[in-house]
């Protein structure tokens, strides 16, 4: 029968593309590593680059990458968490709250290079911050905020009515009742998306450009208002930037940047399964 | 509602005014009232860099095909016309790929391997563009080269990368678009004799078909905005690609990637500086509008509940 044909060739078809999708993805991963997995080692973690960038490690570039990342955290997550409370507790729905979701769903989809032109007019010029950690990580923490809020609220959302209720017609009041009963349910969650949301914005480079990252620094930086190495921009420089650059040392730098990044989406998805597993609701 | 009559009736066993909590909670509400600040924020700040751009600059100049900032030509048209490309080619390739691969997932695929492809999708959410912009320009450019193209830096090889950074995004959205279909309409289309093809083609993909077009305005939206892959794969050449079969093989420049490229060189406060915000403007505009309609699509409440951040 002919339409039983076409089910299977549809079938097989489909079969098909999904492995077209999902070959790459682990074709991608298999090629950095096995292109730079011989490069690391302890003097590449641990050692400025040298040479007009050509020898040495990416230790300057990696710890900035932390730095803003610590940056990122500070400037984001209180804002998040509160934000995220707002929605899930004390929003009514109005026409304030619908500009409120609609300003989330908004941050979410905004160019990361906007956001980097937005630091540099902001926190670089207006607020004489100059090219400093303090303008990336605020920079990158107002992009990280759209991650944190949709997780965090989630997260609050999923608490089940009944420890309200309960803690409620105990007699304690509504913060009471968020504070030491929603908020301890919701965590694993909210750090979930905390770790996503920071994980992205470490590889992230477009932000980074006009308001931190510098394109070799002798030095480490010293306080807030220096500027940085930073990871993403330094594997950007030397892939592209500086001619007759070794491929090992790129590769190598791409497979940490890779690592640092997966192993915070990974951190993140342990943490949520653990939270699945243990819970009693 | 009956308690608050109760309190009000007799004031004197109302508990005391917490003060502590009332600044808490002022400071919650504070914190979700900020985030319209910060999109008006943004918005302001491009404006103030970025309004002598169309202020100073005749619209029919900025609207013209040459982008020749050294000698103070500022048109716009080959940029756009580079994103158009890319954006467009992204799209074409993500959303046929995501929406069958969603299909697969949802409808073919035993558990295990489900079990399997979900986490590694999520990886690829997670890759870095700067590290899928470096394997595009080490890996992907020498390969479309050999193939016959002048160049590896093109077009092509843009959207091609974009695509498979959209999936993700375009995957989840349309599983959830499918999942909403009701399993009656499944059911009652294979009781009367459907194969499962007939029934995906005929019944489930038309029911959830707003779901579809809300995958590719965010599909555009991300290709859109996307930069570092933009920077370093599309070619960085500012002309209008010649109209012709090989349209998506030959080098192009796009908006972010312009921005990316010469903000660095330009004195502050110059024209071309102004430009380059003027650029951002359009951006902000081109992605606020599309996802704000994309949002009334998906409607109030099911929005809070998609993992995508959306």
């Amino acid at each position: 029968m002919k339409r039983q044909q076409t089910d299977k060739i549809a079938r097989i078809a489909i079969t098909i593309v999904a492995a077209l999708v999902v070959i790459p993805i682990i074709l991608v991963i298999l090629f950095i590593i096995i292109n730079g997995i011989g490069t690391l080692s302890w003097e590449f973690f641990t050692q400025p680059p040298g040479n007009g960038m050509k020898e040495g490690g990416i230790m300057p570039a990696l710890l900035g990458t932390i730095i803003l990342t610590f940056g990122t955290a500070i400037a984001a997550i209180p804002l998040a968490i509160g934000a995220a409370i707002y929605l899930a507790e004390y929003a009514k729905e109005n026409r304030l709250t619908r500009w409120v979701r609609i300003a989330i769903v908004n941050l979410a989809g905004i160019p990361s290079i906007v956001y980097g032109l937005f630091g540099l007019g902001m926190f670089v010029l207006f607020m004489g911050f100059g090219t400093s950690i303090i303008a990336g990580s605020l920079t990158l923490g107002i992009m990280t905020l759209p991650v944190v809020i949709s997780a965090s609220e989630e997260a609050i959302l999923a608490v089940p009515q009944e420890f309200r209720v309960v803690s409620l017609s105990l007699g304690a009041t509504k913060w009471q009742t968020i504070r030491h009963q929603v908020l301890p349910q919701a965590l694993p969650g909210i750090i979930t998306g905390i770790i996503l949301g920071l994980g992205r914005a470490a590889g992230e480079t477009a932000p980074i450009l006009f308001t931190v990252a510098a394109f070799y620094l002798p030095e480490l930086p010293r306080s807030a208002f220096d500027q940085t190495m930073a990871l993403p921009y330094h594997l950007y420089v030397i892939s592209t930037q500086v001619p007759g650059m070794p491929m090992d040392v790129q590769y190598g730098s791409a497979l940490v940047l890779l690592l640092l990044v997966l192993s915070m989406t990974l951190i993140a998805t342990v943490v949520r399964t653990g939270m699945r597993r243990k819970r009693e609701w | 509602m009956s308690a608050t009559k109760l309190e009000t009736s007799t004031p004197d066993v109302s508990p005391p005014v917490r003060w502590g909590e009332k600044i808490i909670e002022g400071l919650i509400w504070a914190a979700g009232l900020s985030t319209i600040l910060i999109v008006a924020l943004i918005f302001i700040f491009l404006l103030k860099e970025g309004l002598p751009t169309f202020l100073d600059i005749p619209l029919r100049q900025l609207f013209g095909k040459r982008w020749y900032p050294i000698e103070g030509m500022f048109g716009l048209a080959s940029l756009l016309a580079g994103t158009l490309l890319v954006t467009a080619g992204a799209v074409i390739i993500t959303v046929p790929l995501g929406i069958v691969t969603a299909i697969y997932l949802g409808e073919f695929a035993p558990p295990w391997q489900r079990e399997i492809l979900k986490p590694l999708i999520e990886v690829l959410a997670g890759i870095p563009s700067i590290v899928l912009g470096f394997l595009g320009w080490v890996a992907l450019a020498p390969i479309i080269q050999n193939a016959g193209a002048p160049t590896g830096l093109t077009a092509f090889t843009g959207a091609l990368i974009l695509a498979y950074m959209a999936l993700p995004t375009i995957i989840s959205i349309s599983e959830d678009a499918l999942y909403a279909v009701p399993k009656e309409y499944r059911d009652g289309a294979l009781a009367i004799g459907a194969t499962q093809w007939q029934t995906i083609w005929r019944v489930v993909l038309p029911a959830a078909k707003s779901g579809i077009v809300i995958a590719v305005m965010l599909g555009i939206g991300r290709a859109i905005g996307e930069t570092m892959v933009a920077l370093m794969v599309t070619g960085n050449a500012a002309n209008i690609p010649a109209f012709g079969a090989d349209i998506m093989f030959q080098p192009v420049r796009t908006m972010t990637a312009t921005i990316a490229a010469e903000m660095g060189e330009v004195a502050q406060g110059s024209l071309h500086y102004s430009v380059l915000f003027g650029i951002g403007i359009l951006l902000f505009l081109i992605t606020f509008a599309i996802n704000s309609l994309a949002r009334k699509l998906v409607g109030g409440e099911s929005v809070r509940r998609k993992r995508t951040g959306f």
